[in-house]
Protein backbone atom coordinates (compact mmCIF):
# COMPACT_ATOMS: atom_id res chain seq x y z
CA UNK A 1 0.00 0.00 0.00
CA UNK A 2 1.49 3.48 -0.92
CA UNK A 3 1.03 5.96 1.63
CA UNK A 4 0.00 9.50 1.21
CA UNK A 5 2.44 12.54 2.08
CA UNK A 6 1.26 13.29 5.51
CA UNK A 7 1.60 10.00 6.43
CA UNK A 8 5.10 9.65 4.98
CA UNK A 9 6.31 12.27 6.89
CA UNK A 10 4.90 10.88 10.62
CA UNK A 11 6.94 7.59 9.52
CA UNK A 12 10.60 9.35 9.62
CA UNK A 13 10.44 10.46 13.28
CA UNK A 14 14.27 10.35 14.23
CA UNK A 15 15.29 8.40 17.34
CA UNK A 16 14.91 10.86 20.60
CA UNK A 17 12.03 12.73 18.97
CA UNK A 18 10.07 14.39 21.86
CA UNK A 19 6.19 14.13 21.75
CA UNK A 20 4.15 16.67 24.34
CA UNK A 21 0.75 15.55 24.39
CA UNK A 22 -1.78 18.58 24.05
CA UNK A 23 -4.46 17.92 26.39
CA UNK A 24 -3.06 15.63 28.93
CA UNK A 25 0.90 17.10 28.63
CA UNK A 26 2.49 13.40 28.76
CA UNK A 27 5.94 13.50 27.07
CA UNK A 28 7.16 10.25 25.51
CA UNK A 29 10.59 9.91 23.66
CA UNK A 30 10.72 7.98 20.18
CA UNK A 31 12.93 4.79 20.82
CA UNK A 32 12.30 3.41 16.80
CA UNK A 33 9.45 2.80 14.75
CA UNK A 34 7.45 -0.67 15.26
CA UNK A 35 6.01 -0.76 12.39
CA UNK A 36 3.20 0.83 9.81
CA UNK A 37 -0.03 0.14 7.66
CA UNK A 38 -2.21 2.10 5.79
CA UNK A 39 -3.92 3.88 8.46
CA UNK A 40 -0.68 5.00 11.08
CA UNK A 41 2.79 4.06 12.23
CA UNK A 42 3.35 2.56 15.89
CA UNK A 43 6.47 3.40 17.79
CA UNK A 44 8.17 1.92 20.60
CA UNK A 45 8.69 4.91 23.30
CA UNK A 46 9.77 5.92 26.72
CA UNK A 47 7.55 7.02 29.03
CA UNK A 48 7.98 8.03 32.69
CA UNK A 49 6.84 4.63 33.67
CA UNK A 50 8.81 2.43 31.13
CA UNK A 51 8.74 1.50 27.43
CA UNK A 52 5.04 1.79 25.55
CA UNK A 53 3.63 1.88 21.96
CA UNK A 54 2.56 4.96 20.04
CA UNK A 55 0.23 4.84 17.62
CA UNK A 56 -0.47 7.92 15.64
CA UNK A 57 -1.71 9.33 12.31
CA UNK A 58 -3.10 11.25 9.98
CA UNK A 59 -6.89 10.25 10.43
CA UNK A 60 -7.78 11.62 13.77
CA UNK A 61 -11.26 9.59 13.25
CA UNK A 62 -9.16 6.46 12.79
CA UNK A 63 -7.74 6.78 16.02
CA UNK A 64 -10.76 7.67 18.07
CA UNK A 65 -12.42 4.74 16.36
CA UNK A 66 -9.39 2.36 17.40
CA UNK A 67 -9.30 3.92 21.21
CA UNK A 68 -13.25 3.15 21.32
CA UNK A 69 -12.87 -0.39 20.84
CA UNK A 70 -9.43 -0.01 23.19
CA UNK A 71 -11.68 1.24 25.83
CA UNK A 72 -14.35 -1.11 25.01
CA UNK A 73 -12.00 -3.70 25.82
CA UNK A 74 -10.47 -1.98 28.52
CA UNK A 75 -14.39 -2.81 30.49
CA UNK A 76 -14.04 -6.66 30.21
CA UNK A 77 -12.27 -7.21 33.79
CA UNK A 78 -9.66 -9.11 33.97
CA UNK A 79 -8.78 -10.12 30.35
CA UNK A 80 -6.28 -9.70 27.66
CA UNK A 81 -8.56 -8.86 24.46
CA UNK A 82 -6.11 -6.27 23.37
CA UNK A 83 -3.10 -4.31 24.75
CA UNK A 84 -4.69 -1.84 27.25
CA UNK A 85 -5.12 1.75 26.65
CA UNK A 86 -2.95 4.60 28.71
CA UNK A 87 -2.94 7.80 26.83
CA UNK A 88 -4.86 9.49 24.48
CA UNK A 89 -3.64 13.26 23.13
CA UNK A 90 -2.82 15.59 20.46
CA UNK A 91 0.80 16.36 19.14
CA UNK A 92 1.30 19.81 18.02
CA UNK A 93 4.15 20.50 15.41
CA UNK A 94 4.90 21.92 12.32
CA UNK A 95 1.63 24.24 12.61
CA UNK A 96 -0.52 20.74 12.55
CA UNK A 97 -1.71 18.44 15.01
CA UNK A 98 -1.12 14.55 14.82
CA UNK A 99 -3.67 12.49 16.63
CA UNK A 100 -1.99 9.43 18.65
CA UNK A 101 -2.70 7.29 21.53
CA UNK A 102 -0.45 5.36 24.23
CA UNK A 103 -0.70 1.71 24.78
CA UNK A 104 0.92 -0.99 26.41
CA UNK A 105 4.12 -2.43 24.67
CA UNK A 106 3.36 -6.10 23.60
CA UNK A 107 6.55 -7.67 23.27
CA UNK A 108 7.67 -10.77 21.30
CA UNK A 109 8.04 -12.44 17.94
CA UNK A 110 5.02 -12.34 15.65
CA UNK A 111 3.00 -15.69 15.45
CA UNK A 112 4.37 -16.79 12.07
CA UNK A 113 8.29 -16.27 13.17
CA UNK A 114 7.26 -17.80 16.65
CA UNK A 115 6.16 -20.92 15.20
CA UNK A 116 9.02 -21.24 12.76
CA UNK A 117 11.51 -20.86 15.73
CA UNK A 118 10.03 -23.38 17.73
CA UNK A 119 7.90 -25.80 15.56
CA UNK A 120 5.10 -26.43 13.92
CA UNK A 121 3.91 -28.38 17.65
CA UNK A 122 2.82 -24.40 19.21
CA UNK A 123 0.37 -24.13 16.55
CA UNK A 124 -2.40 -25.79 18.52
CA UNK A 125 -2.04 -24.61 21.91
CA UNK A 126 -1.62 -20.78 20.33
CA UNK A 127 -4.82 -21.25 18.28
CA UNK A 128 -6.70 -22.53 21.65
CA UNK A 129 -5.39 -19.33 23.27
CA UNK A 130 -6.41 -17.70 20.30
CA UNK A 131 -9.76 -18.66 20.12
CA UNK A 132 -10.29 -18.42 24.06
CA UNK A 133 -9.31 -14.60 23.32
CA UNK A 134 -11.37 -14.47 20.01
CA UNK A 135 -14.85 -16.19 21.90
CA UNK A 136 -14.10 -12.83 24.84
CA UNK A 137 -14.33 -10.09 21.94
CA UNK A 138 -17.38 -11.82 20.53
CA UNK A 139 -19.00 -12.09 23.59
CA UNK A 140 -18.51 -8.78 24.04
CA UNK A 141 -20.14 -7.98 20.82
CA UNK A 142 -17.16 -7.08 18.54
CA UNK A 143 -15.53 -9.12 15.42
CA UNK A 144 -11.77 -8.64 15.17
CA UNK A 145 -11.76 -8.16 11.53
CA UNK A 146 -8.20 -7.80 10.37
CA UNK A 147 -6.82 -11.25 11.82
CA UNK A 148 -3.20 -11.78 10.43
CA UNK A 149 -0.20 -13.26 12.10
CA UNK A 150 1.62 -9.94 11.81
CA UNK A 151 -1.51 -8.68 14.45
CA UNK A 152 -0.81 -12.17 16.60
CA UNK A 153 2.03 -11.63 19.05
CA UNK A 154 3.80 -14.28 20.89
CA UNK A 155 4.51 -12.71 24.66
CA UNK A 156 5.86 -15.00 27.25
CA UNK A 157 7.60 -17.07 28.75
CA UNK A 158 5.42 -18.99 29.19
CA UNK A 159 3.83 -18.64 25.59
CA UNK A 160 0.65 -16.08 25.55
CA UNK A 161 -0.87 -15.26 22.14
CA UNK A 162 -2.02 -11.36 21.73
CA UNK A 163 -3.85 -9.46 19.17
CA UNK A 164 -2.35 -6.27 18.79
CA UNK A 165 -3.88 -4.46 16.05
CA UNK A 166 -7.71 -3.34 17.03
CA UNK A 167 -7.96 -1.47 13.28
CA UNK A 168 -9.96 -4.11 11.86
CA UNK A 169 -12.36 -4.32 14.97
CA UNK A 170 -16.17 -4.09 13.98
CA UNK A 171 -19.44 -4.29 16.17
CA UNK A 172 -21.34 -7.18 15.42
CA UNK A 173 -23.96 -7.12 12.21
CA UNK A 174 -21.20 -3.93 10.62
CA UNK A 175 -19.20 -4.12 7.50
CA UNK A 176 -15.96 -5.19 8.40
CA UNK A 177 -13.62 -2.17 8.70
CA UNK A 178 -10.60 -3.25 7.95
CA UNK A 179 -9.11 -6.73 6.61
CA UNK A 180 -6.25 -8.36 4.59
CA UNK A 181 -7.37 -10.46 1.24
CA UNK A 182 -5.56 -13.33 2.25
CA UNK A 183 -7.53 -14.10 6.15
CA UNK A 184 -10.78 -11.95 4.11
CA UNK A 185 -13.84 -14.45 3.77
CA UNK A 186 -15.16 -12.20 0.93
CA UNK A 187 -11.42 -12.45 -1.14
CA UNK A 188 -11.89 -16.19 -1.36
CA UNK A 189 -15.75 -15.83 -2.44
CA UNK A 190 -16.64 -17.96 0.84
CA UNK A 191 -19.09 -15.38 2.07
CA UNK A 192 -19.78 -11.42 3.08
CA UNK A 193 -17.86 -8.93 4.74
CA UNK A 194 -20.37 -8.76 7.69
CA UNK A 195 -19.31 -9.16 11.23
CA UNK A 196 -19.97 -12.05 12.25
CA UNK A 197 -18.41 -14.94 14.51
CA UNK A 198 -17.74 -16.78 11.60
CA UNK A 199 -15.88 -14.35 10.17
CA UNK A 200 -13.06 -14.23 12.46
CA UNK A 201 -12.95 -18.27 12.55
CA UNK A 202 -12.58 -17.59 8.59
CA UNK A 203 -9.79 -15.42 9.22
CA UNK A 204 -8.48 -18.26 11.84
CA UNK A 205 -7.71 -21.12 9.73
CA UNK A 206 -6.38 -18.65 6.91
CA UNK A 207 -3.78 -18.01 9.47
CA UNK A 208 -3.50 -21.84 10.43
CA UNK A 209 -2.97 -22.17 6.58
CA UNK A 210 -0.71 -19.29 6.29
CA UNK A 211 1.66 -21.13 8.93
CA UNK A 212 2.39 -24.00 6.50
CA UNK A 213 2.87 -21.33 3.70
CA UNK A 214 4.31 -18.24 5.14
CA UNK A 215 4.95 -17.06 1.44
CA UNK A 216 0.95 -17.02 1.84
CA UNK A 217 -0.73 -17.73 -2.34
CA UNK A 218 -2.77 -15.89 -4.64
CA UNK A 219 -6.46 -17.09 -5.60
CA UNK A 220 -6.83 -19.14 -8.25
CA UNK A 221 -11.29 -20.29 -8.22
CA UNK A 222 -10.68 -19.69 -4.88
CA UNK A 223 -13.20 -21.93 -2.44
CA UNK A 224 -12.88 -25.18 -0.82
CA UNK A 225 -11.43 -26.73 -4.19
CA UNK A 226 -8.16 -24.23 -3.89
CA UNK A 227 -8.27 -24.07 -0.26
CA UNK A 228 -8.60 -28.06 1.26
CA UNK A 229 -6.20 -29.95 -0.64
CA UNK A 230 -3.35 -27.65 -0.20
CA UNK A 231 -4.24 -27.99 4.01
CA UNK A 232 -4.27 -31.85 3.64
CA UNK A 233 -0.97 -32.13 1.88
CA UNK A 234 0.99 -30.20 4.19
CA UNK A 235 1.91 -30.84 8.06
CA UNK A 236 -1.86 -29.01 8.98
CA UNK A 237 -3.01 -32.62 7.78
CA UNK A 238 -4.62 -33.42 11.02
CA UNK A 239 -6.73 -29.98 11.33
CA UNK A 240 -7.87 -30.63 7.87
CA UNK A 241 -11.61 -31.38 9.67
CA UNK A 242 -10.92 -28.41 11.63
CA UNK A 243 -9.70 -25.62 9.15
CA UNK A 244 -12.73 -26.78 6.68
CA UNK A 245 -15.13 -26.32 9.33
CA UNK A 246 -14.01 -22.82 10.39
CA UNK A 247 -14.05 -22.16 6.48
CA UNK A 248 -17.29 -23.18 5.39
CA UNK A 249 -19.07 -21.22 8.60
CA UNK A 250 -19.89 -24.40 10.58
CA UNK A 251 -18.78 -23.35 14.00
CA UNK A 252 -20.98 -20.68 15.49
CA UNK A 253 -18.62 -19.87 17.92
CA UNK A 254 -14.77 -19.39 18.84
CA UNK A 255 -15.77 -22.15 21.93
CA UNK A 256 -17.17 -24.52 19.24
CA UNK A 257 -14.17 -24.58 17.30
CA UNK A 258 -11.92 -24.90 20.05
CA UNK A 259 -13.43 -28.13 21.34
CA UNK A 260 -12.93 -29.11 17.84
CA UNK A 261 -9.17 -28.71 18.07
CA UNK A 262 -8.74 -30.10 21.64
CA UNK A 263 -10.55 -33.19 19.96
CA UNK A 264 -7.81 -33.21 17.33
CA UNK A 265 -4.65 -32.76 19.60
CA UNK A 266 -6.66 -35.98 21.62
CA UNK A 267 -4.24 -38.91 21.05
CA UNK A 268 -5.31 -42.42 21.76
CA UNK A 269 -9.04 -41.63 20.80
CA UNK A 270 -11.61 -44.76 20.02
CA UNK A 271 -13.68 -44.60 16.95
CA UNK A 272 -17.08 -45.28 18.62
CA UNK A 273 -16.37 -42.68 21.58
CA UNK A 274 -15.23 -40.15 19.01
CA UNK A 275 -18.18 -40.56 17.23
CA UNK A 276 -20.85 -40.19 20.40
CA UNK A 277 -18.84 -38.13 22.58
CA UNK A 278 -18.63 -35.41 19.70
CA UNK A 279 -21.65 -33.62 21.12
CA UNK A 280 -21.15 -33.58 24.60
CA UNK A 281 -17.47 -32.39 23.44
CA UNK A 282 -18.69 -29.64 21.72
CA UNK A 283 -20.67 -28.51 24.45
CA UNK A 284 -18.00 -28.06 27.23
CA UNK A 285 -14.60 -27.57 26.58
CA UNK A 286 -13.98 -28.27 30.10
CA UNK A 287 -15.15 -31.73 29.81
CA UNK A 288 -12.24 -32.39 27.21
CA UNK A 289 -9.45 -30.74 28.90
CA UNK A 290 -9.92 -32.94 31.70
CA UNK A 291 -9.69 -35.86 29.66
CA UNK A 292 -6.17 -34.49 28.93
CA UNK A 293 -5.60 -34.55 32.69
CA UNK A 294 -6.20 -38.52 33.23
CA UNK A 295 -6.08 -39.98 30.01
CA UNK A 296 -6.81 -43.38 31.59
CA UNK A 297 -10.55 -41.95 32.88
CA UNK A 298 -11.85 -41.65 29.52
CA UNK A 299 -14.96 -43.57 29.91
CA UNK A 300 -15.71 -42.76 33.47
CA UNK A 301 -15.68 -39.10 31.81
CA UNK A 302 -17.73 -39.94 29.56
CA UNK A 303 -20.01 -40.96 32.03
CA UNK A 304 -20.16 -38.17 33.44
CA UNK A 305 -20.63 -35.80 31.19
CA UNK A 306 -23.34 -38.25 29.75
CA UNK A 307 -25.16 -38.12 32.97
CA UNK A 308 -24.92 -34.29 33.36
CA UNK A 309 -26.14 -33.89 30.23
CA UNK A 310 -29.07 -36.02 30.86
CA UNK A 311 -29.80 -34.20 34.10
CA UNK A 312 -29.43 -31.14 32.34
CA UNK A 313 -32.09 -31.88 29.37
CA UNK A 314 -34.49 -33.48 32.52
CA UNK A 315 -33.89 -29.91 34.07
CA UNK A 316 -34.88 -27.84 30.50
CA UNK A 317 -37.80 -30.28 30.57
CA UNK A 318 -39.19 -29.21 34.19
CA UNK A 319 -38.40 -25.69 33.21
CA UNK A 320 -40.62 -25.89 30.35
CA UNK A 321 -43.58 -27.88 31.77
CA UNK B 1 -30.18 12.81 13.06
CA UNK B 2 -32.07 11.93 9.25
CA UNK B 3 -30.04 10.52 6.97
CA UNK B 4 -29.66 11.08 3.21
CA UNK B 5 -28.05 9.91 0.40
CA UNK B 6 -24.05 10.30 0.05
CA UNK B 7 -22.72 11.06 -3.57
CA UNK B 8 -19.52 9.84 -4.51
CA UNK B 9 -17.88 9.57 -8.10
CA UNK B 10 -14.73 7.34 -8.16
CA UNK B 11 -12.41 8.10 -10.65
CA UNK B 12 -10.38 5.31 -11.69
CA UNK B 13 -7.07 6.69 -13.98
CA UNK B 14 -3.69 6.39 -14.99
CA UNK B 15 -2.85 9.72 -15.67
CA UNK B 16 -3.57 12.95 -17.33
CA UNK B 17 -6.22 14.36 -19.15
CA UNK B 18 -5.33 15.64 -22.35
CA UNK B 19 -8.73 16.95 -23.58
CA UNK B 20 -11.88 19.34 -22.90
CA UNK B 21 -12.29 21.40 -19.94
CA UNK B 22 -10.05 21.39 -16.62
CA UNK B 23 -10.54 18.04 -14.44
CA UNK B 24 -9.71 19.97 -11.52
CA UNK B 25 -12.08 22.71 -12.23
CA UNK B 26 -14.55 20.04 -12.81
CA UNK B 27 -14.44 18.41 -9.39
CA UNK B 28 -14.43 21.50 -7.87
CA UNK B 29 -18.28 22.03 -9.87
CA UNK B 30 -19.23 18.67 -8.52
CA UNK B 31 -18.23 19.11 -4.58
CA UNK B 32 -20.43 22.11 -5.02
CA UNK B 33 -23.61 20.04 -5.91
CA UNK B 34 -22.88 17.83 -3.11
CA UNK B 35 -20.90 15.81 -4.83
CA UNK B 36 -17.28 14.25 -3.69
CA UNK B 37 -14.83 12.95 -6.35
CA UNK B 38 -12.37 10.32 -5.19
CA UNK B 39 -9.05 9.28 -7.33
CA UNK B 40 -7.56 6.28 -7.98
CA UNK B 41 -4.43 6.25 -10.10
CA UNK B 42 -3.09 3.13 -11.22
CA UNK B 43 0.14 2.12 -11.87
CA UNK B 44 2.17 -0.82 -13.43
CA UNK B 45 5.87 -1.11 -14.13
CA UNK B 46 5.23 1.98 -15.56
CA UNK B 47 5.36 5.04 -13.08
CA UNK B 48 2.53 8.05 -13.30
CA UNK B 49 4.56 11.06 -14.69
CA UNK B 50 4.76 14.32 -11.89
CA UNK B 51 1.67 16.10 -13.87
CA UNK B 52 -0.69 13.22 -13.88
CA UNK B 53 0.16 12.76 -9.77
CA UNK B 54 -0.90 16.62 -9.43
CA UNK B 55 -3.90 16.14 -11.39
CA UNK B 56 -4.73 13.07 -9.48
CA UNK B 57 -4.22 14.70 -6.54
CA UNK B 58 -5.66 18.21 -7.86
CA UNK B 59 -9.07 16.50 -8.60
CA UNK B 60 -9.57 14.99 -4.85
CA UNK B 61 -8.35 17.69 -3.54
CA UNK B 62 -10.83 20.15 -5.33
CA UNK B 63 -13.67 17.95 -4.99
CA UNK B 64 -13.87 17.09 -1.04
CA UNK B 65 -12.10 13.78 -1.73
CA UNK B 66 -9.47 10.87 -1.13
CA UNK B 67 -6.91 10.13 -3.74
CA UNK B 68 -4.37 7.02 -3.73
CA UNK B 69 -1.77 5.97 -6.10
CA UNK B 70 -1.64 2.03 -6.37
CA UNK B 71 -0.12 -0.74 -8.45
CA UNK B 72 -2.94 -2.87 -10.24
CA UNK B 73 -2.60 -5.43 -8.06
CA UNK B 74 -3.71 -3.80 -4.89
CA UNK B 75 -6.05 -1.87 -6.65
CA UNK B 76 -9.08 -4.15 -4.83
CA UNK B 77 -8.32 -3.27 -1.30
CA UNK B 78 -7.79 0.07 -2.16
CA UNK B 79 -11.01 0.34 -4.09
CA UNK B 80 -13.07 -0.60 -0.94
CA UNK B 81 -10.93 1.62 1.65
CA UNK B 82 -10.90 5.02 -0.51
CA UNK B 83 -14.49 4.75 -0.64
CA UNK B 84 -15.06 3.96 2.83
CA UNK B 85 -12.49 7.03 4.26
CA UNK B 86 -14.51 9.51 1.70
CA UNK B 87 -17.84 8.10 3.35
CA UNK B 88 -15.84 8.84 6.61
CA UNK B 89 -14.72 11.99 5.51
CA UNK B 90 -18.19 13.44 4.25
CA UNK B 91 -19.90 12.02 7.54
CA UNK B 92 -17.41 13.88 9.62
CA UNK B 93 -17.86 17.00 7.20
CA UNK B 94 -21.48 16.81 7.98
CA UNK B 95 -21.21 16.27 11.86
CA UNK B 96 -18.27 18.89 12.09
CA UNK B 97 -20.78 21.56 10.62
CA UNK B 98 -23.24 20.50 13.34
CA UNK B 99 -20.70 20.63 16.10
CA UNK B 100 -20.01 24.42 14.83
CA UNK B 101 -23.32 25.26 15.22
CA UNK B 102 -23.48 23.75 18.77
CA UNK B 103 -20.27 24.60 20.10
CA UNK B 104 -19.34 28.22 17.75
CA UNK B 105 -16.27 28.73 16.97
CA UNK B 106 -14.56 26.63 15.01
CA UNK B 107 -16.51 23.49 16.17
CA UNK B 108 -14.66 20.37 14.66
CA UNK B 109 -13.95 17.06 16.00
CA UNK B 110 -10.18 18.15 16.42
CA UNK B 111 -10.73 21.11 18.96
CA UNK B 112 -12.95 18.60 21.34
CA UNK B 113 -10.42 16.82 24.12
CA UNK B 114 -9.53 13.04 23.20
CA UNK B 115 -12.61 11.99 25.52
CA UNK B 116 -15.21 13.65 23.94
CA UNK B 117 -14.02 12.76 20.35
CA UNK B 118 -15.74 8.90 21.21
CA UNK B 119 -19.32 9.71 21.17
CA UNK B 120 -18.98 11.29 17.84
CA UNK B 121 -16.98 9.13 16.13
CA UNK B 122 -19.64 6.65 17.05
CA UNK B 123 -22.33 8.58 15.73
CA UNK B 124 -19.99 9.29 12.30
CA UNK B 125 -19.42 5.11 12.30
CA UNK B 126 -23.06 4.62 13.18
CA UNK B 127 -24.20 6.42 9.72
CA UNK B 128 -21.35 5.55 7.99
CA UNK B 129 -23.18 2.13 8.35
CA UNK B 130 -27.13 3.12 8.17
CA UNK B 131 -26.65 6.05 5.23
CA UNK B 132 -27.57 5.47 1.78
CA UNK B 133 -24.84 5.34 -0.94
CA UNK B 134 -24.65 6.14 -4.63
CA UNK B 135 -21.13 5.41 -6.20
CA UNK B 136 -20.53 6.57 -9.86
CA UNK B 137 -17.65 4.43 -11.09
CA UNK B 138 -15.85 6.71 -14.39
CA UNK B 139 -12.80 3.98 -14.94
CA UNK B 140 -10.58 5.61 -17.66
CA UNK B 141 -10.44 3.25 -20.89
CA UNK B 142 -7.51 4.93 -22.77
CA UNK B 143 -5.34 2.91 -24.11
CA UNK B 144 -2.48 2.44 -21.52
CA UNK B 145 -5.40 1.67 -19.12
CA UNK B 146 -6.59 -1.62 -21.92
CA UNK B 147 -5.00 -4.17 -20.23
CA UNK B 148 -5.57 -3.62 -16.53
CA UNK B 149 -9.41 -3.43 -17.15
CA UNK B 150 -9.43 -6.92 -15.79
CA UNK B 151 -8.20 -6.17 -12.83
CA UNK B 152 -10.57 -2.85 -12.24
CA UNK B 153 -13.74 -5.06 -12.86
CA UNK B 154 -12.51 -7.54 -10.49
CA UNK B 155 -11.55 -4.31 -8.35
CA UNK B 156 -15.36 -2.93 -8.61
CA UNK B 157 -17.24 -6.27 -7.74
CA UNK B 158 -14.85 -6.47 -4.11
CA UNK B 159 -16.15 -2.96 -4.00
CA UNK B 160 -19.81 -4.10 -3.98
CA UNK B 161 -19.24 -7.05 -1.64
CA UNK B 162 -17.59 -4.48 1.13
CA UNK B 163 -20.66 -1.70 0.72
CA UNK B 164 -23.14 -4.38 0.35
CA UNK B 165 -22.21 -6.04 3.49
CA UNK B 166 -23.54 -2.05 5.07
CA UNK B 167 -26.68 -2.12 6.81
CA UNK B 168 -27.58 0.82 4.44
CA UNK B 169 -28.61 0.77 0.63
CA UNK B 170 -26.06 1.01 -2.51
CA UNK B 171 -26.41 2.11 -5.77
CA UNK B 172 -23.97 1.74 -8.11
CA UNK B 173 -23.45 2.82 -11.75
CA UNK B 174 -20.57 2.25 -14.00
CA UNK B 175 -18.99 5.07 -16.98
CA UNK B 176 -16.30 4.94 -19.25
CA UNK B 177 -14.26 7.04 -21.02
CA UNK B 178 -13.98 8.05 -23.91
CA UNK B 179 -17.09 6.69 -24.92
CA UNK B 180 -17.20 5.34 -28.68
CA UNK B 181 -19.15 8.23 -29.93
CA UNK B 182 -19.29 10.50 -26.87
CA UNK B 183 -17.02 11.36 -24.26
CA UNK B 184 -17.92 9.21 -21.46
CA UNK B 185 -20.12 5.99 -22.19
CA UNK B 186 -23.10 4.50 -19.70
CA UNK B 187 -21.88 0.39 -18.93
CA UNK B 188 -24.27 0.13 -16.38
CA UNK B 189 -27.29 1.60 -14.70
CA UNK B 190 -27.64 2.63 -11.05
CA UNK B 191 -28.23 -0.85 -9.41
CA UNK B 192 -27.92 -2.06 -6.00
CA UNK B 193 -25.73 -5.03 -7.68
CA UNK B 194 -22.35 -4.64 -9.50
CA UNK B 195 -22.43 -8.37 -10.36
CA UNK B 196 -23.91 -7.68 -14.00
CA UNK B 197 -20.49 -5.40 -14.53
CA UNK B 198 -18.97 -8.64 -15.92
CA UNK B 199 -19.59 -8.52 -19.55
CA UNK B 200 -19.66 -4.72 -20.24
CA UNK B 201 -15.86 -4.14 -20.43
CA UNK B 202 -15.57 -6.63 -22.91
CA UNK B 203 -17.21 -4.63 -25.56
CA UNK B 204 -15.02 -1.22 -25.16
CA UNK B 205 -13.50 0.35 -27.48
CA UNK B 206 -10.05 1.57 -26.17
CA UNK B 207 -9.13 4.76 -27.63
CA UNK B 208 -6.17 7.09 -27.28
CA UNK B 209 -7.50 10.35 -25.69
CA UNK B 210 -8.78 11.01 -22.25
CA UNK B 211 -11.25 13.53 -21.78
CA UNK B 212 -11.11 13.42 -18.05
CA UNK B 213 -12.96 17.00 -17.39
CA UNK B 214 -15.66 16.46 -19.96
CA UNK B 215 -16.27 12.73 -18.10
CA UNK B 216 -16.46 14.29 -14.80
CA UNK B 217 -19.32 17.43 -15.90
CA UNK B 218 -21.30 14.16 -17.45
CA UNK B 219 -21.13 12.23 -14.48
CA UNK B 220 -22.66 14.75 -12.65
CA UNK B 221 -24.97 15.92 -14.87
CA UNK B 222 -26.04 11.78 -14.59
CA UNK B 223 -26.69 12.41 -10.68
CA UNK B 224 -28.53 15.49 -11.14
CA UNK B 225 -30.54 14.00 -13.44
CA UNK B 226 -31.54 11.39 -11.40
CA UNK B 227 -31.96 12.98 -7.99
CA UNK B 228 -34.61 15.93 -10.64
CA UNK B 229 -36.14 12.36 -11.13
CA UNK B 230 -36.46 10.98 -7.83
CA UNK B 231 -37.46 14.46 -6.40
CA UNK B 232 -40.73 14.35 -7.60
CA UNK B 233 -41.12 11.18 -5.59
CA UNK B 234 -39.61 12.17 -2.40
CA UNK B 235 -38.35 15.91 -1.61
CA UNK B 236 -36.78 15.41 1.71
CA UNK B 237 -34.09 13.23 0.18
CA UNK B 238 -31.28 16.02 -0.62
CA UNK B 239 -31.42 18.20 2.20
CA UNK B 240 -28.25 16.03 3.93
CA UNK B 241 -25.57 18.19 2.31
CA UNK B 242 -27.19 21.41 1.37
CA UNK B 243 -28.47 22.20 5.41
CA UNK B 244 -27.15 19.03 7.02
CA UNK B 245 -30.50 18.52 9.21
Amino acid sequence: MMMNHSLKSLCNLAQGTAIRGKWHGQHYTVIKQLGYGANGVVYLVRTADGQAALKMSDNASSVTSEVNVLKSFTKVQGSALGPSLLDVDDWEQGGGQTSFYVMEFIKGPDLLSFIQQKGHDWLGVLILQLLSDLEGIHRNGWVFGDLKPENLIVTGPPPRVRCIDVGGTTLKGRAIKEFTEFFDRGYWGMGSRKADETYDLFAVAMVMINTAYPKRFAKKGGGTDQLMPLVRQSELAKYAVVIEGALTGRYQSASEMRSSILQVLQPARKKRAAADSKRAATRTARGAASQQKKSGGFGETLLIIAVISMLYFFYIYVQIL
Amino acid sequence: MKTGTLKQVLLITDGCSNQGEDPIAMAALAKEQGITINVIGVMEEDVIDDQGLKEIDGIAMAGGGVSQIVYAQQLSQTVQMVTRKAMTQTLQGVVNRELKQILGGTGTMEDLPPEKRGEIMEVVEELGETVQLEVLVLVDTSASMKHKLPTVKEALLDLSLSLNARSGDNRFSVFAFPGKREEVEKLLDWTPRLESLSSVFSKLAVGGITPTGPAIREAISYFEKKRSLRSLLSRDDESFFEESV
